[in-house]
């Protein structure tokens, strides 16, 4: 197989103001390489709520995204405080969103599952005080 | 509905991207919650809300909608309305709130949006 075509992101955290750029940045590279509307919409959103996620979460992180032949994955990793109870926060509504956070439109708590509605695969993986890697696939055609 | 249409029921003033008004709108969404706009697909929704921030536009950008209406004349910045411009998604306010913003554009026929 060829080499993916990889897109690095670093997400600063401390800016709520420029969470989201990353994604739309993404999607104008997608749409570049000639990739379905469809396929590209997927992969920003899902990109897009873990890009959020990061920045009120977890201060920041780096995103990459790399498109294969026949799926893209989108690898997300912060330095955050980690996800205690990663079944719980996977569920519809389940958020630990401050006020601030919600006054600025986030905290419904539909994030990690819209992160996983459109995609094929997500994996997440977190440790307490270390962090948060969340993976993504999503096939192409 | 033609987006035109839309700013008329709202006695709505375009800020940005007036040349797309005659896009035609199949759904609409109402809401302050991004995640919630962000969950199900809507085909060249409009999106009504009375949240003011970049990631307003950025969340409609992602969803590809072509329209968004701030109620309650919250007015957008600059610099939301260049990122809206470059993506060309016409963007205006009105000063009706959400509940009656909805229902006018509901009752003349934009029914909201099939869950795919
Ligand atoms: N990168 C992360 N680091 C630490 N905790 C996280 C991270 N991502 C998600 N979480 C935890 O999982 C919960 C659920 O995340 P999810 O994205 O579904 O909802 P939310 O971000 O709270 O609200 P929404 O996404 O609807 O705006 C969060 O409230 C938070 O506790
Ligand atoms: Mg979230």
């Amino acid at each position: 197989m060829s080499e993916p075509l990889i897109f690095h992101f670093d997400i600063n955290g401390d800016d709520f103001s420029t969470a989201g750029q990353a994604s739309v940045q993404i999607k104008k590279n997608l749409r570049q390489l000639g990739l379905s509307p469809e396929i590209i919409r997927r992969v920003s959103i899902a990109m897009y709520e873990g890009e959020i996620n990061m920045v009120i979460h977890a201060h920041g992180g780096t995103a990459d995204v790399k498109v294969f032949e026949n799926y893209i994955e989108i690898i997300l990793a912060d330095n955050g405080p980690g996800i205690k109870d990663i079944d719980l926060a996977m569920k519809e509504g389940y958020s630990t969103a401050s006020d601030t956070t919600r006054s600025l439109g986030f905290g419904a708590g539909m994030g990690l599952p819209n992160m996983k509605r459109y995609t094929d695969d997500i994996k997440i993986d977190s440790i307490l005080d270390v962090g948060t890697v969340v993976t993504m696939r999503i096939n192409i055609s | 509905m033609k987006i035109r249409e839309i700013r008329d029921l709202l006695d709505a003033e375009v800020l940005c991207c007036e040349q797309n008004l005659d896009s035609t709108a199949y759904s609409a969404c109402g809401c302050d919650l991004m995640s919630d706009v962000l969950a199900y697909v809507k085909d060249q929704a409009v999106l009504l809300t009375g949240l003011v921030n970049p990631q307003v536009v950025r969340t409609a950008e992602m969803m590809d909608m072509i329209c968004i209406v701030f109620v309650r004349s919250k007015a957008p910045t600059k610099e939301m309305l260049d990122l809206a411009e470059d993506n060309g998604i016409v963007v205006m306010k009105c000063n009706k709130r959400m509940y009656e913003a909805c229902g006018l554009l509901y009752s003349n026929g934009l029914v909201g949006n099939k869950v795919k």
